[in-house]
């Protein structure tokens, strides 16, 4: 990605008090069954009082174009090849061929094997090239193979690694074992950035997902992201809620900025401006900007584009307006 | 791409159009099943947001309220009284219907005339309304079983003042389980917020109510006065400050009519140090600033464990600066106006005499509107138990803060007052929740959450607070001879 | 048998006189104002000097109450029961002396006494079941419409002032006191002196059945001369006006309007008290709390 992304290198480690939260694998423990509980009720609530929070006119359009920049225009089928990769580059660094004015994507993302293919087709565009790793979506492998798909990632050249936190190990209550492999994939990434999707349709309640967001900014994450998208459910608000509250206080408690990317199962305008509502509410102004939120979706984008020509042009597209992602 | 945006994510202004409310030239009382002129003076009725004049309404004059009572004791004895319940049910559930169908007119008329947020008037005051006819509906043909003998048999004619709060779903409240119970109805609304209880006559009309059934006097306190004194009325039902309360009382003693009331309160959340610290800060903003503070069940005091008081403010204060102030009719706006200028004035007097009294002010840095009788959502902290902010009724948009060091001492300074409303609890711990929950002298307590409500849930006062409950069967009570 | 065995065998026996005194915080005690009213039989028969009680012993009778309310209220209700149940036991087993007391006080036949004192007796065994029922009664889930559990219980209201009857001297005070005890209430009882033999006897019969100290209070005097105390003592928090006369009833509403009281619509003519009761006086006399608490996972 041409734009350095967080100012602080998480490879220091976290300070102070939260230091100690990573001793070994009792301090880890203790600090994460001693964070405060959140209240499902209450935190849905929230969640849906925001929702109804009004972004309309020029207002809508900006925010429109900054869900754009958020994107992370995603492939991760079984039958992608090189052709969808360059398709969807080429879609990415211009979303909208009529409308020049329509900001490139965030990050195109991929499978490790097909990073190369995505560099080549996104060179010099901005747009940086972002590769699953880990034995996506199910993390279950060893952790040998999950660190060698890392290095394939990095040394194709991805900018950006997203893995997938070991559930099986995070629900048997060994935080250790999650927290050590992220680290290893943290110290694997070399410059590239890291995501850590916690899978939080497969965690069981908010409070885990509390957890698991702490354990991972706690290992080194970059990013927080909710889901593969290949579990449902998938992101949702009030699970975002968590992950930007988390990333709101690591920042009150460490100064350093860590981001958050809810994937899966955001397909409209509105759902996205609903999140970057979210995002303003809950960690606040400053993250809003691709530095620090994204989105990991396929079709939003074209949504996205076809609500940008109905609010320049007030007449309603169509989906023959926009591109097909075959 | 990354150049900062100095105005990220603005929420452009959501008006609602008041062309939604019809709202007429001239509203009438409703007796005897028609909208006629008052003998009572004229007055109008304003819109706090705006101080623009909405409508003008003939006033109600005692001869009125003889013809409203003599009509409703009519109706009672000639047929309210004692159609079958299910009839009676069938018209409830008409009302029900036709609230729900012409919920946005009322909500934004709702909004125009007391000054909430149209977003509230529209999503809690009227679905709210709606659901308190569909319950007791419901009631109509089952009060048999509503657990007080067998054929429990009306009281008779009942008279109301309902407040400028909540108009129409505090109506709603009283006049469903009223209805329901075989009781006619003789309603005063508040002089400032007559308009939703007016169209609410026309509702009754639609649902083809029999006449007399339901009546609506504008009026003052005067009007209120001298309705529910009035010889024909068995029950009457007061909704409003202590003072007023107790003058009524005052008023009614020896009649030998029912009454019941709804009156002041002083109410608290408690918020332990293991709480769910965000979903307690909502909570506590939402219970000391929903409908602008101007609820009897206001959570206006916040007792706050000291070990976590000042991270718990800090989180507050964040949170109270973001509620967005102004306009009411502007979907995104999550404080409106208050009710009157002198409103505004006793409230700010109040916060005043707190900080006399030694308390650090906070307020909300907001850009109130130009015009309207608008108050930024405001903080007291360094607030004792003694001073006079902590003591009375708020009813307006201030929180004031003090600290407890033990369960057993939150529960002491939470009932150190002669007010027993509600109250709201926040730990992550279920014993000690309900153990608090247990202690509190109140008729409600929310633990984890606050400010809910639901027609299957009693609601009522103690000490102070009022007599007498809303919401389930034991909102049937106070209209039956039981 | 000797001349002195012979007369001493005639002679009428002289009596112990018992001594008649207040009911408060569990004691015994006379009136601090050290006023007596002599109580007569219903036949004129002199029998004794009761108590009558001043402002100062109602202050105090008050006090009594609120201080004993935690502990009863607290209670379980099982644990309440028992005692109201201990209460009626112990009835059972003094009826033939209330019996004689009823029938001097009220002018009653053996008979009618007995029925009085076996209705008595039966009431408070009634209220005594009622102490674990209330929340059936009064409480009860609320299926909101949303993510809740809702549930309604019932509470005491607090100290309860009562007027006691005049018409029945034990039914009648029994059926007032009895819910009041059941819904886990302090009370301070007003009775008029002319009704003080049973009284004092059903407060020896409280004080030996395991009700605390201060649960029940009952002050005998003049009704009239205090009852205006009692409506607009702020520490109380309820009303039971049975037994006051309907020139009273007004004064009374309006004072008790100060502090917000509950006052119990009480016939202004005191009923037949030995018909059912009803649960009117339950009702009257609990608060109902609801609470709330989300369910979420």
């Amino acid at each position: 990605m041409a734009d350095s992304p967080s100012s602080s290198p998480p490879s220091t480690g976290p300070p102070g008090e939260l230091a100690e939260a990573t001793r070994d694998e009792a301090a880890l423990t203790r600090f994460l069954r001693g964070l405060p509980g959140i209240d499902a009720v209450g935190l849905e609530q929230r969640a849906t009082a925001l929702a109804g929070r009004a972004v309309k006119g020029e207002a809508k359009l900006r925010a429109i174009d900054r869900a754009v920049g958020m994107v992370d225009l995603t492939t991760l089928e079984g039958a992608d090849n090189a052709s969808k990769v360059r398709a969807l580059a080429s879609k990415a660094r211009t979303p909208d061929s009529r409308f020049p004015d329509v900001p490139r994507v965030a990050a195109l993302c991929v499978y490790p094997d097909l990073v190369t293919e995505a560099v080549t087709a996104l060179r010099g565009s901005g747009v940086g090239v972002a590769s699953v790793a880990t034995a996506f979506p199910s993390g279950r492998s060893t952790p040998r193979a999950k660190l060698a798909e890392v290095e394939l990632a990095v040394e194709s050249g991805a900018d950006e690694v997203d893995m997938v936190i070991d559930r099986g190990a995070f629900l048997a209550g060994e935080y250790g074992r999650v927290f050590d492999e992220i680290e290893q994939v943290r110290a694997a990434c070399g410059p590239a950035h890291l995501k850590v999707i916690l899978e939080t349709g497969e965690l069981g309640g908010y409070d885990n997902v509390w957890r698991a967001s702490w354990l991972a900014l706690l290992a080194g994450a970059d990013f927080v992201k909710t889901s593969t998208g290949k579990v449902s459910p998938a992101a949702t608000l009030p699970v975002t809620h968590v992950l930007l509250r988390a990333v709101r206080e690591w920042r009150d408690r460490t100064g350093q900025s860590r981001g958050v990317k809810p994937a899966g199962g955001i397909r409209t305008t509105k759902d996205a401006i609903r999140y970057l509502v979210a995002v303003r509410e809950v960690a606040g102004p400053d993250w809003l900007t691709p530095e620090l939120f994204r989105f990991g979706a396929s079709g939003l984008l074209n949504d996205l584009l076809m609500q940008r020509e109905t609010q320049l042009h007030g007449h309603y597209s169509g989906p023959d307006q926009v591109t097909v992602d075959l | 791409m990354t150049e900062p945006d100095p105005n990220p994510l603005e929420y452009a202004p959501a008006l609602e159009s008041a062309t939604v409310a019809a709202l007429r030239e001239r509203y009438r009382p409703f007796i005897g099943g028609e909208f006629t002129d008052g003998s009572g003076a004229v007055f109008s009725s304003v819109n706090p947001a705006t101080g623009e004049t909405l409508a003008e309404i003939t006033g109600s004059a005692e001869s009125d309220v003889d013809r409203a009572v003599n009509a409703a004791e009519d109706a009672f004895r000639s047929h309210w009284g004692s159609i079958s319940g299910t009839d009676r049910a069938k018209y409830l559930f008409r009302i029900a219907r036709l609230l729900q169908e012409r919920s946005r007119e009322l909500g934004v008329l709702e909004t125009l005339d007391t000054g909430k947020p149209v977003r509230q008037a529209t999503e809690f005051d009227l679905p709210n309304a709606a659901a308190w006819f569909l319950h007791y509906a419901g009631w109509a043909d089952k009060l048999d079983h509503a657990g007080f003998g067998p054929s429990p048999a009306p009281l008779g004619v009942t008279g109301q003042v309902v407040p400028s709060n909540f108009p129409l779903l505090l109506l709603a409240q009283r006049i469903a389980p009223a209805l329901a119970c075989g009781s006619t109805v003789v309603v005063k609304p508040s002089e400032r917020t007559p308009l939703s209880a007016l169209v609410f006559g026309e509702i009754c009309e639609q649902a083809g109510l029999p006449s007399g059934t339901v009546n609506i006097l504008p009026g003052d306190s005067g009007t209120g006065a001298s309705l529910l004194t009035h010889r024909g009325v068995r029950h009457a039902v007061f909704t409003g400050s202590t003072e007023v309360g107790e003058r009524v009382r005052r008023d009614l003693a020896g009649r030998g009519k029912r009454v019941t009331s709804e009156l002041g309160g002083n109410g608290v959340n408690i918020v332990f140090a293991d709480a769910a610290p965000e979903e307690a800060v909502r909570g506590v903003v939402e219970g000391a600033f929903f409908n602008q503070g101007r609820v009897r069940c206001a959570g206006s005091r916040l007792l706050v464990e000291e070990s976590a008081a000042e991270e718990f403010v800090a989180r507050l204060r964040d949170r109270m600066a973001e509620l967005r102030v102004g306009d009411p009719m502007d979907r995104n706006t999550d404080v409106g106006s208050l009710g009157s200028t002198a409103e505004v004035e006793r409230i700010s007097e109040l916060v005043e005499r707190g900080v006399a009294e030694g308390a650090s002010r906070w307020t909300v840095p907001a850009t109130l509107p130009q015009r309207g009788d608008f108050m930024a959502p405001t903080l007291l902290t360094d607030v004792q138990q003694s001073m006079s902010v902590a003591r009375t009724e708020v009813f307006g948009p201030v929180l004031s803060v003090l600290t407890f060091r033990t369960a057993r001492e939150a529960v002491t300074k939470a009932d150190n007052t002669p007010y027993g409303l509600a109250a709201g609890v926040w730990s992550e711990k279920g014993s000690r929740a309900l153990w608090t929950a247990r202690g509190l002298r109140t008729g409600v307590v929310w633990a984890n959450t606050f400010h809910r409500f639901d027609p299957t849930a009693p609601f009522g006062g103690r000490g102070e607070s009022g007599n007498g409950h809303v919401g389930g069967a034991a909102g049937l009570e106070a209209y039956l001879d039981v | 048998m000797s001349e002195d065995e012979a007369r001493l065998s005639t002679r009428k026996r002289v009596t112990v006189p018992k001594t008649y005194k207040l009911y408060v915080g569990g004691s015994f005690a006379r009136s601090e104002s050290g006023r007596v009213v002599a109580v007569a039989d219903a036949d004129g028969t002199f029998r004794a000097n009761a108590a009558k009680a001043s402002r100062k012993d109602l202050r105090d009778a008050v006090a009594a109450a609120r201080k004993a309310f935690d502990g009863w209220s607290g209670a379980s209700a099982h644990n309440r029961g028992q005692v109201l149940f201990r209460v009626a036991e112990m009835l059972e087993g003094t009826r033939d002396r209330f019996t004689s007391e009823v029938a001097a006080t009220e002018g009653l036949s053996a008979t009618e006494a007995e029925r009085a004192v076996d209705t008595a007796v039966d009431r408070m065994f009634w209220y005594a079941g009622w102490t674990d029922k209330l929340g059936v009664l009064r409480g009860g889930v609320g299926q909101v419409a949303g993510p809740y559990t809702v549930h309604s219980t019932p509470e005491p209201v607090g100290v309860v002032g009562v007027v006691a009857p005049r018409r029945s001297s034990l039914l009648g005070l029994v059926s007032v006191l009895a819910p009041v005890l059941a819904a886990g209430n302090s009370a301070v009882v007003l009775v008029d002196t002319e009704l003080a033999v049973p009284a004092v006897s059903l407060c020896e019969t409280l004080a030996t059945s395991d009700v605390p100290g201060g649960v029940v209070n009952v002050l005998t005097g003049d009704p009239a001369e205090l009852v205006s105390r009692l409506a607009s003592h702020s520490d109380v928090d309820a009303l039971d006006p049975s037994g006051a006369d309907e020139s009273l009833r007004g004064e009374l509403e309006e004072t008790a309007a100060g502090s917000v009281k509950r006052v119990l619509d009480a016939p202004l003519v005191e009923p037949d008290w030995s018909t059912a009761p009803g649960t009117r006086r339950l009702r009257a006399f609990t608060e109902l709390k609801t609470v709330w608490h989300p369910i979420g996972e």
